[in-house]
């Protein structure tokens, strides 16, 4: 038999129960929180299915015998954002102009609020993150995690070594004080005995012949702009392949002896 | 039974264009060759190429811009003819670069010419010797010790005699000079120039750049810099 009468119209129809009062939905104000932050996470986790990244990413099997060693890369990934949060901080406040750039850098160091300290963690935080750089480079060397199949994570390596010296480089012209100056004077005579394209690159490093009024800035926008994108994307390529290809197990463990525990889990 | 007397094996003959109409492609054209799903994708790999070439070799063009930038030629008085001696060297110091302050200024070391003592015959530039003060090994200010009458280097123990020419330590060649010339009473300094070790004249080098030998060749002159035609 047809329907006899027509639906109600949809305003006027009666309203499901919301699943909070059901019975089985988040009673406490403290569930109800807890269930908004997972609708919200899950609003973004279908629109951009992020989530799958996330757990490839962080939920990695390791080796047996991880250690301590292990460390040296995340700390160097450490020392690279105190770096870039510092800097970003300190660029308030420099002014990249031969005449006033020294005084710029006392001002920000001796009076601005905690300025000695932001400073100070760039400073210093440069020298630890090529240390730590460094001891990176010699735990993958001596570990043999360069070879097969990770020879380009080495390379890619061996180009974050680089430009992170590039970055201390052109970081240390930045104060403008007697060192800073003389100190690159010597570095871009250095970089000048390349022969034949020398004379030329330190042209290009000085805007001229000479120390001239647009060097600074130069090294101010290779210090904070080109250098630090390079690093950026040369860092993600690493994570990347370390992701991909996970950890090696220190040399001095053995394989185990039971072949199914070999067998490489997918 | 033909016999085929070709060098040439079939399959290395040229192929024959194929027509896309040949290959019964909807909608071809007479004698068409590239698909039109090909040539789409050159026009757009093109424009891409394009515009991005459109931005970056300007910027590139920019950043390069300096190493092509010829300097103007300065001269700067720093004294009267009468204060420089002919036997030891007068300190005065002198703007290298404009606009930028005290780092622009540098020091040079001035006489007057010393036939007992120069090797080289004097010219219109070269009646007063003006020495600069940056060391030939990596560029570290040198000072003149009057004691010695040597020119010696902090940083690495550069040193060198009276003439600037290297008698010890690091440094790849002579100190460089200054052409000189007098204006009204007054000596006038002007570009710098570098030297070989017998103090013949070159257009502008670096530190550490040797000029003996195939030196010149190896560390060629630039167009920011010149020595004076001529000279």
């Amino acid at each position: 038999m047809a329907k006899l009468t027509p639906p109600l119209p949809r305003p006027l129809r009666p309203k499901p129960k919301p699943p909070s009062e059901d019975g089985n939905g988040p009673t406490t104000p403290k569930e109800k929180v807890a269930e908004a932050g997972i609708g919200l996470v899950d609003w973004v986790d279908e629109r951009t299915a992020l989530s799958g990244g996330a757990r490839w990413l962080m939920f990695r099997k390791i080796p047996k015998g991880t250690n301590w060693f292990y460390t040296l890369g995340s700390a160097t990934l450490i020392a690279f954002l105190s770096q870039t949060v510092t800097g970003v901080f300190l660029a308030m406040y420099y002014d990249p102009s031969p005449t006033r750039a020294y005084d710029s850098v006392r001002h920000l160091t001796n009076d601005v609020f905690l300025g000695e300290l932001v400073r100070g963690m760039h400073k210093w935080g440069s020298t630890v993150m090529v240390i730590l750089v460094f001891l990176h480079m010699a735990r993958t060397f001596f570990w043999g995690a360069y070879k097969y199949p990770r020879e380009l994570n080495w390379v890619i390596g061996v180009v974050l070594l680089i430009l992170t010296l590039f970055m201390s480089f052109t970081g240390y012209l930045l104060p403008f004080d007697q060192r800073s100056y003389w100190a690159t004077i010597v570095g871009v005579a250095i970089n000048g005995t390349g022969p034949l394209i020398g004379p030329y690159l330190n042209d290009f490093l000085r805007a001229g012949p000479e120390f001239g009024a647009t060097t600074l800035a130069r090294f101010y926008a290779l210090h904070m702009l080109v250098l630090p994108g390079a690093l950026i994307a040369m860092i993600g390529a690493h994570l990347y392949l370390v992701a991909r290809q996970g950890t090696t197990a220190p040399p001095w463990m053995k394989a185990d002896a039971k072949p199914e525990l070999r067998q490489e889990a997918t | 039974m033909s016999v085929d007397l070709s060098p040439v094996p079939d399959d290395r003959k040229p192929k024959k264009q194929v027509t896309t109409a040949e290959r019964q492609i909807p909608g071809a054209f007479e004698g068409e060759t590239v698909t039109r799903r090909r040539f789409m994708t050159g026009t757009v790999h093109t424009a891409g190429a394009i515009a991005a070439a459109a931005f970056t070799l300007p910027a590139l063009g920019f950043a390069m811009g300096p190493v092509f930038e010829r300097r103007p030629e300065r001269w700067e008085a720093v004294g009267e003819v009468g204060d420089f001696p002919d036997d030891t060297y007068v300190p005065r110091t002198m703007t290298a670069v404009p606009g930028i302050g005290d780092v622009g200024k540098t020091t040079v070391y001035i006489r007057r010419y010393n036939a007992e003592i120069d090797s080289q015959p004097p010219d219109e530039f070269g009646q007063f010797i003006a020495i600069s003060t940056r060391c030939m090994h990596l560029g570290c200010p040198v000072r003149f010790v009057e004691a010695s009458a040597r020119f010696i280097c902090p940083c690495h123990g550069g040193v060198y005699d009276f003439e600037g020419k290297r008698t010890g330590g690091p440094p790849v060649r002579p100190l460089d000079r200054f052409y000189t010339r007098v204006r009204n009473g007054l000596l006038e300094v002007g570009p710098r120039f570098s030297v070989n070790s017998e103090l013949k004249r070159f257009s502008p080098r670096d530190p550490g750049m040797p000029l003996d030998g195939i030196g010149q060749y190896l560390y060629p002159a630039r167009q920011t810099e010149r020595k004076l035609p001529g000279t």
